[in-house]
Order: C-alpha cells, then sequence, then structure tokens
C-alpha cells in the first residue's frame, strides 16, 4: 500500500528572508508564518486551538476593553521596540481603569519586503513583554501590503480587563482640592526615540521607559481604592493628559515646576531640540489624581513599587470655569501649560 | 542642566527683581520693548512679567521672522511650490501661516506640492545634492541670525555648481525696522506706542555686533540693552534699561557679554557681504516698506535666486481686516486688545502669523499668558 507523503515546506528562513505577498495571502505560506512564528513565540491554551477567535470565560463586574495602533519609527529604539511598546501601551490603556488586564489581541500589517529577522525580533519582544505582564495574546490577524504601502510594521492590540470592585476612575472626576502625581521622570521615551533619529548622543544614552503599569496600578488602587484619575501621559506628554483631566472634570490645575522630576539628560536633549519635557511622550508613567487627604499613602504605595520609585506630587486641583493648566515655573512666575499646538513629534508610539 | 540652570535660578531672580524694584522709580513709567521674539517667548514661559514692578511694562517687538513676512510674500511662496516642479524646503511654522484666502503651504502640501520641513537650509541643499534632477528651493526667512547660514550654502552650490537648489530670499535686517518702530513719522500719525528702552536681540546681535545699534540708539535717544535668552538674562536687562532711563543717558550696552561683542562675527558678516545687497525697500508686515531693509542675491550669484529663476513677482495682498498682527508687531497693541484674539484667531486656526510661531506675540500670550486676562477681569 502507498502511503500518501507529508507536502514538505522549506523552514521559514528568519536569517535572510523577507515577508512577500504570499504571507498574507491565506495559504500555505501564511499558515507557516502563522505556525513557525506567532504561535512559537505566543503559545497558549487559545491560539492553539487555531480558531479565528479566542472563547473565554468572563468575570463578573465591570470589564474595560481598548485598542491601540503602533507605527513607531525607528522599529529598534534604546530601550524597546514596537514589539513591547504595543503590548505595554495597550495594557496600560486597561489599568487606567483601575483594571486588570486579562487577554490582549494583536493586529500585524506588514510591508512587503520587510525582513523576517526584524520580524522574529519584534514578535519575540511582544511574546516576552505579554509573558512579563502575564497578559497573554490570544488571537491576531496577519496582512501583507505591496512595498511602500506601508512602513515595515505597524501593530494594533486589543485587551480586555477587568475592574475590582468599588474602584471608579475616571478622567471626569478630579474635585478642587486634590493632588496630582506623577509616577516618575518624565519625557524619557520621546527623547529616546528622537535622540536616536536625530542621533544625539548624551554621554549617558537615554532609554524609553517603555513598561506595563498594571501591576503598579494594583497596588496603588489597594492602598487608595478612591483614586479619582489615572492616566498615562503618552502623545503629547504631561501636558496633554493634565489639560484632559482640567477639561473632562472642568476644574483647573495648577502644577509646581520644581516638584516635575525629569532627567538631566532629558532637559538637555530637550533644550537641544527645541522641546518642552512636559509635552514629550512617556510610555511607563502615569499620573494620578486624588484626594488630597489620600496624597500621602498613595505615594507611599507607588515609591514602594520599582516603577513609581521616583513618584512625585507635583500639583493641586482648583476650581476654575476656564478648566486652565497653570504653573508655578522654579524662576518665581506664573504661566499656562496649554494644550499641544500642531504636531511636536510625529510618529512616537 | 549645567551653563542653563545657572540663569534660571529662582533666588537669583528675587534678588535682581529686589534690585529693580529698588532701582524703578514710582514716579514714571518704563515701557521697554524686547524687539525679539524669542524674549517675547522667554519673558512668557517663565512669567518674567510676575516678577517686575507694575510701573515697569514689556512690550511686544516684531522680532519674529515668520510674523513680519508679509502675505504677499507667503503667496508667492505657495505659487512656487504649486505653479513650477520643485521640492520647497521650509522651516515648521512657515507651514501654518496664512496666506491669501486662508490658504497655506501646509494646505499646498496637502493638495500635492511638494513642501518639505527642514531644520535648516543645510538639510535642503543635501536634499538638492541628493536629488540632482529635482529642483530644490529652500525658502529662506529670518534675521541676520539665519542669513549667514542661508549665504554660506550659496556659495558651497556656487563652488559645487549645485545648479539645482536656489534660494527664495525673505531675510531681513533688525536695525532699520528697529529705527522704523522708534521714530518713523507713520509712527507718530498712528500713535505709536511709546517705547522708553529696547531690550536688543541676542543671537542676532552675536552676527551683527551690538554697534550695529549705536546709530539708532543715538537718533532716537533710546537705551538698547542687548539681551540672551534665559530669564535672568532678561531681568537683568531691564535692570541695565532702567537705571539707564533713571540716568537720562541713550546707549548701546551688551547684557549678553558670554555670546556678544561689539564687532560681531568677522566670518559671519564676511559671508553676507559676499553674497547679499541690501534691496532698496522690503515690504514687513505691520510695518509696511522700510528701505535698505532686506537681502538679494548679488548679481553673481542670480542663478541660485529662486525669485528670478521662476520669475516670481511681488504682489501686494490683503491683510483680514479683524487680524490686528500690524499693530501687534509695532507694539501699539496687546495680543488680548485684538478682538479676534483667542476667538476667531487660535493657534489651531489663526488668523494671522503672530498666533503661528512660538516667537509670535499672539502665540506667546495665548499658550502662556492667557489666564492672567481672566485673573484681571474677576478681580
Amino acid at each position: 500500500m502507498r502511503m500518501v507523503k507529508q507536502g514538505y515546506i522549506r523552514p521559514l528562513d528568519f536569517k535572510n528572508g523577507r515577508v512577500d505577498m504570499s504571507h498574507g495571502a491565506g495559504g500555505r505560506a501564511m499558515a507557516q508564518l502563522i505556525d513557525e512564528l506567532f504561535m512559537r513565540a505566543f503559545d497558549n491554551e487559545w491560539l492553539r486551538q487555531r480558531n479565528d477567535q479566542a472563547c473565554f470565560a468572563v468575570p463578573a463586574g465591570r470589564m474595560v476593553m481598548t485598542t491601540d495602533s503602533h507605527v513607531v519609527s525607528p522599529l529598534f529604539f534604546p530601550g524597546g521596540d514596537i514589539g513591547c511598546l504595543a503590548v505595554h501601551g495597550t495594557i496600560n490603556d486597561v489599568a487606567m481603569a483601575g483594571a486588570r488586564p486579562l487577554y490582549l489581541a494583536a493586529g500585524f500589517v506588514l510591508e512587503e519586503g520587510f525582513p523576517l529577522a526584524d520580524l522574529k525580533r519584534i514578535v519575540d519582544s511582544m511574546a516576552g513583554a505579554a509573558q512579563q505582564a502575564g497578559v497573554p495574546v490570544v488571537t491576531g490577524d496577519t496582512k501583507v501590503v505591496e512595498r511602500g504601502k506601508a512602513d515595515g510594521v505597524f501593530i494594533t492590540t486589543t485587551a480586555v480587563g477587568v475592574v475590582p470592585a468599588g474602584i471608579d476612575i475616571s478622567g471626569s472626576r478630579a474635585q478642587p482640592g486634590d493632588r496630582v502625581i506623577v509616577s516618575g521622570t518624565v519625557g524619557d521615551h520621546g527623547v529616546a526615540i528622537m535622540s536616536f533619529r536625530e542621533n544625539l548622543s548624551f554621554g549617558t544614552s537615554i532609554r524609553s521607559d517603555s513598561a506595563a503599569l498594571h501591576d503598579l496600578v494594583a497596588q496603588m488602587v489597594q492602598a487608595v481604592p478612591g483614586i479619582h484619575c489615572l492616566r498615562d501621559p503618552t502623545r503629547g506628554g504631561l501636558a496633554t493628559t493634565l489639560n484632559e483631566f482640567a477639561q473632562q472634570s472642568g476644574v483647573g490645575i495648577r502644577l509646581t515646576e520644581s516638584a516635575i522630576p525629569i532627567r538631566p539628560q532629558v532637559n538637555a536633549a530637550c533644550e537641544l531640540l527645541g522641546l518642552d519635557p512636559l509635552y514629550v511622550a512617556n510610555e511607563g508613567k502615569l499620573v494620578a489624581v486624588c484626594a488630597a487627604a489620600d496624597a500621602e499613602s498613595l505615594l507611599a504605595a507607588m515609591r514602594a513599587h520599582p516603577l513609581g520609585r521616583e513618584a512625585a506630587l507635583i500639583g493641586e486641583v482648583f476650581e476654575d470655569a476656564y478648566a486652565f493648566v497653570q504653573m508655578q515655573t522654579a524662576f518665581g512666575g506664573a504661566r499656562m501649560v496649554d494644550w499641544l499646538v500642531g504636531e511636536q513629534l510625529p510618529r512616537i508610539c | 542642566m549645567k551653563y542653563a540652570d545657572e540663569y534660571r535660578d529662582g533666588a537669583l531672580a528675587r534678588v535682581v527683581a529686589e534690585k529693580i524694584a529698588q532701582a524703578a522709580s514710582a514716579q514714571r513709567r518704563y515701557r521697554l520693548m524686547e524687539f525679539c521674539g524669542g524674549h517675547t517667548h522667554a519673558i512668557a514661559r517663565y512669567g518674567i512679567t510676575d516678577l517686575l514692578p507694575s510701573n515697569v511694562n514689556m512690550i511686544h517687538g516684531p522680532g519674529c521672522p515668520v510674523c513680519v513676512l508679509p502675505i504677499g510674500r507667503i503667496d508667492s511662496a505657495i505659487e512656487l511650490a504649486t505653479r513650477h516642479p520643485v521640492t520647497l524646503c521650509t522651516y515648521a511654522d512657515m507651514l501654518r501661516v496664512p496666506a491669501s484666502n486662508r490658504f497655506s503651504l501646509m494646505k499646498a502640501k496637502a493638495r500635492g506640492a511638494d513642501v518639505r520641513l527642514v531644520y535648516s537650509v543645510a538639510d535642503a541643499f543635501k536634499l538638492a545634492q541628493e536629488n540632482p534632477l529635482r529642483e530644490t528651493v529652500f525658502l529662506a526667512i529670518g534675521f541676520e541670525t539665519t542669513a549667514p547660514s542661508s549665504a554660506q550654502a550659496i556659495c558651497s552650490a556656487y563652488r559645487q555648481r549645485l545648479n539645482n537648489f536656489s534660494v527664495f530670499c525673505n531675510h531681513v535686517l533688525t536695525p532699520p525696522a528697529m529705527a522704523e518702530i522708534l521714530g518713523s513719522a507713520q509712527m507718530r500719525r498712528t500713535g505709536a506706542a511709546q517705547i522708553d528702552g529696547v531690550i536688543g536681540p541676542g543671537h542676532v546681535s552675536c552676527i551683527t555686533g551690538s554697534q550695529a545699534y549705536e546709530s539708532v540708539a543715538r537718533e532716537h535717544r533710546r537705551p538698547v540693552v542687548i539681551a540672551g535668552f534665559e530669564p535672568l538674562d532678561l531681568m537683568q536687562a531691564v535692570l541695565m534699561l532702567v537705571r539707564q532711563l533713571n540716568a537720562g543717558r541713550h546707549e548701546v550696552e551688551n547684557e549678553y557679554t558670554r555670546a556678544v561683542t561689539r564687532a560681531g562675527n568677522a566670518k559671519a558678516k564676511a559671508y553676507l557681504d559676499e553674497v547679499f545687497e541690501l534691496r532698496p525697500t522690503f515690504e514687513w508686515r505691520g510695518l509696511g516698506e522700510i528701505a535698505n531693509s532686506a537681502y538679494r542675491l548679488k548679481p553673481k550669484y542670480e542663478r541660485f535666486d529662486a525669485e528670478l529663476r521662476y520669475g516670481i513677482g511681488y504682489r501686494q495682498a490683503r491683510e483680514p481686516t479683524a487680524c490686528e498682527c500690524g499693530r501687534i508687531l509695532r507694539g501699539e497693541k496687546r495680543p488680548s486688545e485684538c478682538k479676534a484674539f483667542g476667538t476667531a484667531c487660535t493657534p489651531e486656526s489663526p488668523l494671522g502669523a503672530c498666533m503661528v510661531s512660538s516667537e509670535g506675540a499672539c502665540a506667546a500670550h495665548y499658550s502662556y499668558g492667557r489666564f492672567r486676562e481672566i485673573a484681571e477681569a474677576s478681580a
């Protein structure tokens, strides 16, 4: 009796191979890319079922869901890459509701000709970040577009999470008298990317702060369940997040410039590039607003966590129908910290 | 940050503020114009006016290169980018400046014109070198600060026969504008702002030297103090002006000694002399035609002159009627006194150029200072 031979496919060449149109065409080549790259890297019980969707039990209570597209350029930068950024950014958006992130989904848009070696590096970095965060990538999608129709790789990630009972965090809950706390130095991510793009070096290199903040948030809500607002100041930086809080809550915010933690290298780079560090993106920081009475215990809880060690109280909320963010300058005057006009740094995340 | 924090020290600022308060006579006002947009920006950003006595007032000057370019020149740049097969290189601020009919280079770009953002003329030069079959034009704007680098690029293009490179030259000069503001007949007719003293430009003076303002100070009997861009520089310059005014002096003094000399930068000035000649007259937004106030390329370099190469004429264009940029640039009005400020005219949808550049008086006031009016109104 003759046996039907198993079809042989040469393994993907992760050293010199490149993405071609067949990797997105739905045929064997696509199945191979999924098997040899995505399945191996993200391996978990949901992916192993090989369905077009992940099926899981829904916990009781309130759920949160968020999505984020990542188009950062360059794809690899000091302190991270588009892969870990795509995991951290989306986990953080879930965490900023005070929620525990449960599952991730990932969509890839690949440009024809993109090196498989780079793709593997990115996917491995994503898988590492997801594993470290304890949030599995349970479903995904891959598309390939012709050369020139995208820039290497774009990644969209979606996450769902669950909010612990009794937590109600929203940008609209800031009240006059509240305190504003930031979890650490601002501007690191944007400056790391810009200095890499502009080929600047400052003796000590500046690294992106890309990190998943859900564990820090879990400790924060445990210490102070009544936190009013939480947000990660990504694009547009600290200034934009505070303006969002002010507008959503219909309050004014007054900052103390000298209290805002900024690394000297970041300050120097901003000086050179003509940027204001308050508007530069972060990927591993958060801003919290809480009642004045809770501020000390919240600060203590943050400083006890590795990602909040440099947490600082930077300002307070006051009544202001105009919802302006103002700042007492270190020099001794006052000024506004307004909404960003136009685009300060393109394709930062 | 070393070499910067020293000039932003709050404790020192209080010492200088105290000295100003002591020096300023309660019997009079001190109306001081900071000529330069960089100074306007620093004053707003550090909240310097909070540290000055109420009778020492800062008046914003016209020293923002984006702001003083008349609409007609921007119309010309748009015409260049849309009617000719060229790559037009320019600074980011220029993209958003409203031209006639609320058009702009950014809108032209969105409709397919090849407009590129650059940080300096060197980027445009490199682009021309890398694309020898494509004509590349640099939209040159700025005072004596940026003019030498344009001149140097033109010299290099001449030497290297980089014939696909040219410059649309809109470089303007500081001293004629300062003289115009301090004393022209037109100013007197329009009831221009009374200006007692001037904080002179810092970066421009690195090139020109402090001597460039000596005749202006003498003729108009107004003291000029050249200042750096850090907040303590400005505080110190205010103190120096107050002291000169108290003593009835009108000299050029230099606070910015770490960068500015009396003679200026000889090498940069040599480049300017080599490449540029004075235009008999040039229109400034807000100030009108000022004789001998702008550069054009000398005949030797005319093939790098985009105006000649593409036959670009100049047509005067009407300013939007609601926009008070002109009077603000002359120091006659404060940004908040313009009816359009913060309503029809905001950084997101500017009517006039002063709301576009971060050095523009309206943009600086909108971004950093507009909470003050509310505090004043409710007080």
